[in-house]
């Protein structure tokens, strides 16, 4: 039973293979569209050949020691009393950690060189997009080119993109596959990744924090396109009979809704980005600490590339005209104000 | 007067559910009536209900474990067909308010309570048995406990029926589990129910934490205590370290939802980022918890039948403390796409890879407790060898989610789900059926079939293979968890081979139950008369089998790691015996049920906002725990004669037996040739 469990696993094993470069074949993770996802591709199989070192060998002795020392092989050593070796526990420990060792290192220099925050380095001057979650859409603001779009996000290939993120609702986060990382996307707080396509083609994106009823549906399509092709897609957006005011527009735009069709805005209100950020910094003296709890902070306190964001500015600036709002906005609606102050 | 409860708030529309709850009624209707019909009530409140007996507390814990598997199971296939079916645009059967009430009830019920209750359970069938002690130190609160978290799970299948459960995911992560964006009393449902059975877990935490530490027989240092006392005296600390962070992370999200507070909320100075936080602090050290005690079963199981003494047992305690330590600050990796910094999120890299450390050293422990051993090939063998190649490829799955930027295109993916269930399933599962078909015998007296043992093995084995490595390769796709439907038509295969995988497992569950029905019916065959049917290396196979309420009748003296196995292999010479003694016991009470059902009402309440039934249940909690305080007759002793009754019949029985029947004994002897031969 044992040799046939044997040729099993191994069927097993050949058949996990075959899945592996099925999926090669059209896989999001296998077969990256940037520089980023590039690198974490190849992170992730480095960190998977690094671990078979133990992980092979260790399914072989199960089976081998299972078989080889079952009660029934009357020629195979039996000492009950051994249970203790110097040499095996030095090996059994010293294998482990050397394999992890060099993990930790692969760890600590990926964890910087792929930091969602730290800027890519480029020819090209990289472009922002700011991407808000909400009930169960994705807005895209488009700050330089002062245009929006619903569920759909085009941006020139080989053009590092800065996405900040932020929420107009509960979490979710933000992702896009092909390109690689992705980040949360919390409300009050803007977080940032910086992603790159060095191919056109148009890319799934979803949120992949659950959030709700309509979680499901909340996709979008990433457009990569050439540059001359990107200025034809914000004409098209600024040709758009529909503007996103703020806060009017906005709301009614944040009321919830599933599966939502694509939407382009012409113009939005100034600083819309900004707004959205702050409508939720109600309440005064606490405001800096969720500020703070934002990593990128911290990120930029540690390391000196990541230059501070200006976000920072844009977050605390009202702080003091809030401030004397608080008590009463405090009294009146206790738990039912969603984005006042 | 009844709050928010109202006749609506059964959910008539929903067919799937009217069945469910029939099926239940009937099922609750036929087992009411079948114990009224044989009047076995005044005996189940006696013998069981108010015993405060680890060993009937251990298998009622197991009871309720195995009945909620079914519901946990239940939701799990649900989702399975659910997304077979839900592919490029089709909606399913479930409506997307079903499905996430379903993924969410499916981890609450998994993890609190089937994982829980059964690692509790096996907690107390066998650490008392191991340490040489008659009870645990706080046999009331024993009882207390295991109530307390029985009726959370009777409020957790309460909201089935009457409203509704959470639709926010297991861990309920703020804002969306906050009074804005859930409404509804689902999430209320699973604040009480936690806070409830998270109650009785801190009391069971800290009741054998100090059972282990001061209540050990002569003789048993701590590091001769078994392996499985060592990871049940660990995971009993991280219970007193962590349940309090679970309970005082869900009370501020009660100030949330009930008074208006802001600790999580959006706006108002509240910190979504905080629950988060929180709620890991706690949820790392959970699943060490569950796994602790796991490894050690397998450590017991492993040494058990490959008849030899578990290699290198310093190391092994050692990698449990360490693992102990590590866990508490690993807490991070579940939210590194937070957007932590570089520095903090490396840190929590490594940390969380340095735990593979001490548990890849105790799998290479296990194996070579295997080399040179006698190994015999029984279903808890099969568990075990199943654990190890599971269990290591989940380990190898985890490093992989650790590294953070790898964790950024494989968080919230199905990447998680696969890694998790194959560490859970292959770890956690796979050791608490090792552990129940391994001290079945000493809960019952008598052994399972091995023969439904084995088939429930390897279509768990097989199943889980089949159900789990298709969520991997989707993860590669960029399928990500809790999607109740998808677009991409190319995922149906995959999803569709997950379900097979999931049939499969559940002909696995099947297996376990026949195998129940027939050794209950061949219980005569099967009998464990002696005491010791695997021939046994620890104190607790040194009692009749059941053991006997009062565990031993003379507490035993501990010489040696593996003291039972030594003093076998000593001598089969005549030891004198000192006579019998009193035995001071406790009795049984009344306190644990009815504090916990005055809890359940509390619960109920609280729920639906009736604020006068809440009243009456606080009342009733105190009262009937007032009434506890004050009874002072507590305890008896069992005269000296009744103990040597019982043991002389357990005696009589055993020569009464063929003395050539337990045929491991004729094999150790061969074993033991063998060794002889090997020696010369």
């Amino acid at each position: 039973m044992q040799r046939r469990s044997l040729w099993r696993r191994r069927g097993t094993l050949v058949l996990l293979a075959l899945c592996l470069f099925l999926a090669g074949c059209s896989s999001a993770l296998l077969d990256p569209k940037g520089q980023v996802g590039a690198e974490q591709r190849s992170l992730i199989l480095t960190s998977f050949g690094l671990m078979l070192i133990v992980v092979i060998p260790v399914i072989a002795m199960t089976l081998l020691f299972g078989w080889r020392y079952r009660r029934s092989n009357s020629v195979a050593k039996y000492l009950p009393d051994w249970a203790h070796s110097n040499a095996i526990e030095a090996v059994i420990w010293i294998v482990p950690c050397a394999i992890i060792a060099v993990l930790a290192l692969l760890t600590w220099k990926t964890s910087h060189s792929l930091d969602p925050h730290k800027p890519l380095e480029s020819d090209v001057a990289p472009i922002e997009i700011q991407a808000v979650a909400l009930d169960w859409k994705w807005l895209f603001i488009y700050p330089e080119q002062g245009v929006a779009s619903v569920n759909e996000v085009a941006f020139p290939v080989d053009t590092p993109v800065r996405f900040r993120v932020s929420s107009g609702s509960v979490m979710n986060a933000f992702f896009i596959p092909h390109l690689g990382s992705q980040i949360y996307a919390m409300a009050g707080m803007d977080n940032d990744v910086y992603l790159i396509a060095d191919e056109m083609g148009s890319y799934p994106g979803r949120s992949t924090n659950y959030s709700g009823a309509g979680f499901s549906g909340m996709t979008f399509e990433a457009k990569v396109t050439t540059p001359g092709e990107f200025d034809d897609w914000v004409e098209t957006v600024r040709g758009a009979s529909e503007t996103l005011t703020y806060p009017e527009g906005y709301e009614a735009l944040a009321e919830p809704s599933e599966s939502h069709p694509v939407e382009y805005f012409s113009a939005i209100s100034p600083a819309l980005y900004e707004s959205i950020l702050k409508s939720f910094h109600t309440g005064g003296e606490h405001e800096m600490d969720s500020d703070h709890s934002m990593g990128s902070d911290h990120a930029d306190s540690s390391d000196g590339d990541n230059a501070p964001s200006t976000h920072q500015a844009a977050a605390s600036g009202h702080h003091t005209d809030n401030h004397a709002n608080q008590d009463h906005a405090m009294r009146t609606h206790p738990a039912s104000v969603e984005a006042g102050g | 007067m009844f709050g928010k409860l109202s006749l609506e708030s059964i959910p008539y529309h929903e067919p799937i559910i009217m069945v469910v709850a029939a099926v239940m009624a009937i099922g609750g209707i036929a087992l009411f009536g079948l114990i009224t019909y044989y009047r076995k009530w005044g005996w189940l409140w006696n013998e069981w209900f108010t015993s405060v007996d680890h060993k009937k507390l251990g298998i009622m814990y197991f009871i309720v474990a195995l009945v909620m598997l079914l519901r946990g199971f239940s939701d799990a296939i649900m989702m399975r067909t659910q997304l077979a079916m839900a592919a490029g645009g089709a909606a399913g059967y479930l409506p997307p308010e079903h499905y996430d009430q379903i993924f969410t009830a499916h981890g609450v019920i998994m993890i609190f309570f089937v994982a829980m209750p059964m690692v509790i359970g096996l907690m107390n069938l066998v650490v008392p048995l191991q340490i040489g002690a008659r009870d645990v130190a706080f046999p009331f609160l024993n009882n207390l406990s295991f109530w307390l978290f029985a009726v959370a799970a009777i409020l957790v299948n309460i909201s089935l029926v009457v409203g509704e459960f959470a639709k926010t995911g297991w861990l309920a992560y703020a804002p969306l589990s906050g009074i804005e964006f859930s409404p509804g009393v689902g999430v209320d449902y699973w604040i009480w129910a936690l806070q409830i059975s998270g109650i009785g877990t801190t009391l069971t935490g800290i009741n054998f934490f100090v059972t282990i530490l001061k209540m050990r027989t002569k003789g048993m240092t701590m590091f001769r205590m078994p392996i499985f006392t060592w990871t049940s005296l660990c995971a009993n600390v991280l219970i007193i370290a962590s349940f309090p962070i679970l309970t005082a992370t869900i009370a501020l999200l009660t100030l949330d939802r009930y008074f208006g507070m802001h600790f999580f909320t959006n706006d108002f100075g509240g910190n979504m980022m905080m629950y988060v936080n929180l709620i890991w602090a706690w949820g790392h050290p959970e699943v060490y918890i569950l796994i602790l005690p796991a490894f050690g079963v397998f450590s017991e199981v492993i040494s058990t039948f490959a008849r030899k003494r578990l290699f290198g047992y310093m190391t092994m305690v050692w990698a449990t403390i360490a693992i102990t330590l590590l866990s508490f600050i690993v807490w991070l990796h579940h939210f590194f796409t937070m957007g932590a910094g570089a520095n903090v999120n490396a840190f929590f890299g490594i940390m969380t890879m340095i735990i593979a450390i001490p548990t890849g050293v105790k799998v290479f422990n296990w194996l070579f407790t295997i080399y040179r051993g006698s190994l015999e090939l029984t279903s808890p063998v099969l568990w075990t060898l199943g654990f190890i190649i599971t269990f290591t490829l989940g380990g190898m799955t985890g490093v992989m989610l650790a590294v953070p930027a790898a964790n950024f295109v494989l968080h919230n993916s199905l990447f998680v789900i696969a890694h998790f269930h194959n560490v859970i399933i292959g770890g956690v599962v796979f050791g608490m059926m090792a552990g129940l078909t391994f001290w079945f015998p000493k809960a019952f007296g008598f052994t399972l079939s091995e023969k439904w043992g084995k088939r429930s093995f390897w279509c768990w084995f097989i199943g889980f293979y089949v159900a789990f490595m298709p969520l991997y390769v989707l993860s590669f796709f960029g399928a990500v968890r809790r999607m109740q439907s998808y677009a991409n038509p190319e995922w149906q295969p995959w999803m569709i081979l997950a379900w097979v995988g999931a049939v499969i497992i559940m002909m696995g569950i099947a297996c376990t139950i026949i195998q129940f029905w027939v050794s209950i019916r061949d219980r005569k065959l099967n009998a464990d008369v002696t005491g010791d049917p695997w021939d046994g290396r620890t104190l607790e196979w040194s009692t009749s089998s059941p053991a006997p309420f009062y565990n031993f009748a003379r507490l035993p003296v501990v010489g040696d790691i593996d003291s039972f196995w030594s003093q076998k292999q000593r001598s089969n010479e005549q030891q004198e015996e000192a006579p019998y003694t009193d035995i001071h016991m406790p009795r049984n009470t009344v306190a644990g049920p009815v504090i916990s059902l005055f809890a359940l009402v509390i619960g109920f309440a609280l729920v639906w906002h009736i604020w006068w039934l809440a009243g009456v249940g606080a009342i009733g909690v105190f009262v009937s725990f007032m009434a506890r305080v004050f009874n002072d007759d507590i305890d008896y002793y069992v005269p000296a004669a009744e103990v040597e009754r019982i043991e002389r019949e357990h005696q009589q029985r055993v020569k009464n037996s063929d003395p050539y029947k337990p045929s491991a004994e004729v094999e150790g002897r061969e074993g033991k040739q063998r060794y002889v031969e090997v020696k010369a």
